[in-house]
């Protein structure tokens, strides 16, 4: 060994960082890593949404039920000009606003925003399978920041893959009315809020477990009513009435009845101001919830 | 850190580490650890020896705080493990069983992500990080992705971080499993200097006999979560009634029995046939002894030959099986478990 060893003075105490927030960014930063140095996989998961636009935006062409020529029923004979402006009505009245595709491409930024937060879980259950876990609950890190950490990273990512989608809708041709800074900041602001809670959710869900297999039956379980029981594909007011429930108490509708509000004009089902509200509560409760938990579970 | 009133105490008793009817249950009916008591010096290698499954592990992880005993105290410098974890986790490093380092990033990048999450400043882990992959010979792999680390490169890397926070106490869970004879060789080296050059008190738990033979200052066997025997390994090679002298003398007609048995030291004394079995402490001051003794009464010392107690002779004496059939299961396992490792890296 060389000489320098002797340098190495263990047996002096360290001036540590005492503050409660320390090591969190450190493990913000090591999932995002895994992530930004692996372009491939931010390839791949784009490639969801920008399938789901393409397909279901592009195909399933509303507005173009009435584009044809003019009817001709007996007796009436309606000009082309008033079928169009009626199909413009019925658009507008159902889906605020006369193109679907603008309409679906907001619900798609709530879509990511839902498909990218469930994975938060996922990877605390790497961690603890590979004994990474172990490692870090034996450092005096606050037990909260290693669930921050998660959910702070998982966030990340879902906002960066929501503005990626929203630029391929603008690509694609999104008509957007309100084209603001404030409009753009109030609708990442909703979905950040979204990513927190669903986010926070995921994690602890999957607190306690070891076992991947159970975490990916838990996120295939919810991630289709999830998206189905909410206004991101379609308006909630043509839904039965019980399904109106299950979209009322969903967060991922008020993410995009936000977004729907402030970039496309369209009329929401609630106040931006209750919107905001129901998005922030949900965040607080499962963050919350979570860091609670995380002081009972994370040690056996 | 440390309060002024816990340095005294420590300083007092030399007790780093205190542990009373320590007991860990778990789901309510497994008993894991089943109430232990032992104490660590200021400055020892305290070793667990013991089977898979003995408790050993538990026992790190209740010490480390990463599980809550059920009941009993546990205390490190003073500090209780469950009304004092943090502080406990703050002075003391951890190495454990398992690869823990992230095979996504290099080896400086992991250092440098332990120190962050124990706070220390980043002035001050830089120069350190360099500093602790140099004593355990991973500065020229620094930058490597850990995924290219052999097993032995890991373990050192998990030696590295778990000096990051300058622990006064380290504990290092089976430190040479699965590792090749010269790796482990180089591993106790670096333990030894931990101890010897920086006055380290270490804690460590292994299966391997000789790993505990050459490290230990005391050894505790463990065994189905209770601790057997405590004692410095030559206590306990000792305490199974000491070396056995093999002896033959040319006149073989008469009984020297009674003659032997006046060496001082000597216990015991058995005549087959043409030779002496004798049972002694310290055989290699007595056999001498014994030669003398008869050269002066006339009589003709033919062959003679010494043999040392092992660990796993006190072992097997303790815990009623050996060790050496139990070497070999879980080096296998170890084996799926990297191969496990492997695999995750490529989901």
């Amino acid at each position: 060994m060389p000489d320098s060893d002797k340098t190495l003075n263990l047996q002096k105490s360290d001036d540590l960082d005492e503050n409660p927030l320390h090591g969190l960014w450190a493990l913000t930063n090591r999932d995002l890593k895994k992530w930004y140095k692996t372009p491939m996989l931010l390839f791949l998961s784009l490639i969801q949404p920008v399938i789901w636009l393409g397909l279901f935006g592009k195909a399933m062409n509303f507005g173009s039920f009435f584009s044809g020529e003019s009817f001709n029923i007996p007796g009436l004979d309606i000009p082309k000009q008033i079928i169009n402006s009626i199909s413009e009505q019925l658009m507008q009245n159902t889906f605020g606003t006369t193109d679907y595709f603008s309409f679906l491409s907001i619900g798609m930024l709530s879509f990511v925003i839902l498909f990218t937060s469930m994975f938060s879980g996922m990877s605390i259950v790497w961690d603890r399978r590979f004994g990474f876990l172990n490692k870090v609950l034996s450092t005096p890190v606050a037990r909260g920041s290693i669930v921050v950490g998660k959910v702070l990273s998982s966030v990340l990512r879902s906002l960066a893959q929501s503005s990626v989608v929203l630029i391929i809708a603008i690509i694609l041709g999104i008509q957007v009315s309100n084209f603001t800074v404030i409009g753009l900041a109030g609708t990442f602001i909703a979905l950040f809020l979204l990513s927190f809670g669903l986010s926070s959710l995921f994690v602890m869900l999957a607190l306690r477990s070891s076992d991947w297999q159970s975490q990916m039956a838990i996120m295939n379980l919810l991630n289709l009513p999830l998206l189905f029981g909410s206004n991101a594909l379609f308006p909630a007011k043509l839904m039965p009435d019980w399904l109106q429930y299950v979209v009322r108490v969903n967060p991922i509708s008020y993410g995009t009845d936000v977004g729907r509000q402030l970039l496309l004009g369209a009329e929401g089902s609630n106040s931006l101001a209750f919107d905001f509200l129901f998005l922030a509560g949900f965040a607080l409760l499962f963050s919350v919830v979570g860091i609670i938990l995380s002081w009972r579970l994370l040690s056996k | 850190m440390l309060s002024l009133e816990n340095t005294i105490r420590e300083e007092r008793t030399g007790v780093v580490v205190s542990v009373n009817n320590l007991t860990k249950v778990f789901n309510g009916k497994i008993k894991a650890v089943d109430s232990i008591s032992f104490n660590v010096k200021q400055g020892e290698i305290f070793g667990f020896l013991g089977p898979n499954g003995a408790g050993k592990s538990t026992t790190i992880n209740m010490l480390t705080t990463l599980y809550h005993s059920t009941s009993g105290t546990a205390k490190i410098f003073g500090y209780d493990n469950l009304k004092d974890p943090t502080k406990i986790r703050r002075i003391v490093g951890v190495v454990p069983q398992e690869y823990t380092a992230d095979e996504d990033m290099t080896g400086s990048e992991n250092i440098t992500f332990c120190a962050d999450l124990y706070g220390i400043p980043k002035k001050t882990s830089k120069p350190r990080a360099l500093e602790l992959l140099n004593l355990v010979g991973l500065d020229d792999v620094e930058k490597r992705k850990v995924s290219t680390y052999s097993g032995g490169m890991r373990r050192r890397l998990e030696l590295a971080c778990g000096l990051i926070n300058r622990p006064k106490l380290l504990f290092l869970d089976e430190p040479t499993l699965g590792l090749d004879v010269q790796t482990r060789t180089a591993i106790w080296e670096y333990i030894k200097k931990l101890k010897e050059e920086y006055q380290m008190t270490l804690f460590l738990t292994t299966h391997y006999l000789e790993e505990a033979d050459e490290l230990c200052d005391r050894i505790a066997i463990i065994d189905h979560g209770r601790i057997v025997k405590i004692g410095s390994p030559a206590d306990l090679k000792a305490s199974i009634g000491g070396d056995i002298i093999e002896l033959g003398v040319k006149e073989t007609n008469v009984d020297l029995s009674d003659l032997i048995s006046e060496v001082k030291l000597v216990k015991e004394v058995k005549k087959a046939n043409s030779h002496y079995r004798i049972k002694a402490e310290l055989g290699e001051e007595v056999a001498p002894a014994i030669i003398d003794l008869l050269r002066s009464k006339g009589y003709h010392v033919t062959r003679i030959s010494l043999t040392k107690p092992t660990l796993d002779e006190a072992y097997l004496e303790y815990t009623g099986r050996s060790l050496r059939q139990e070497q070999s299961d879980q080096e296998q396992m170890w084996t799926r478990r990297q191969t496990m490792g492997t695999a995750r890296m490529r989901h």
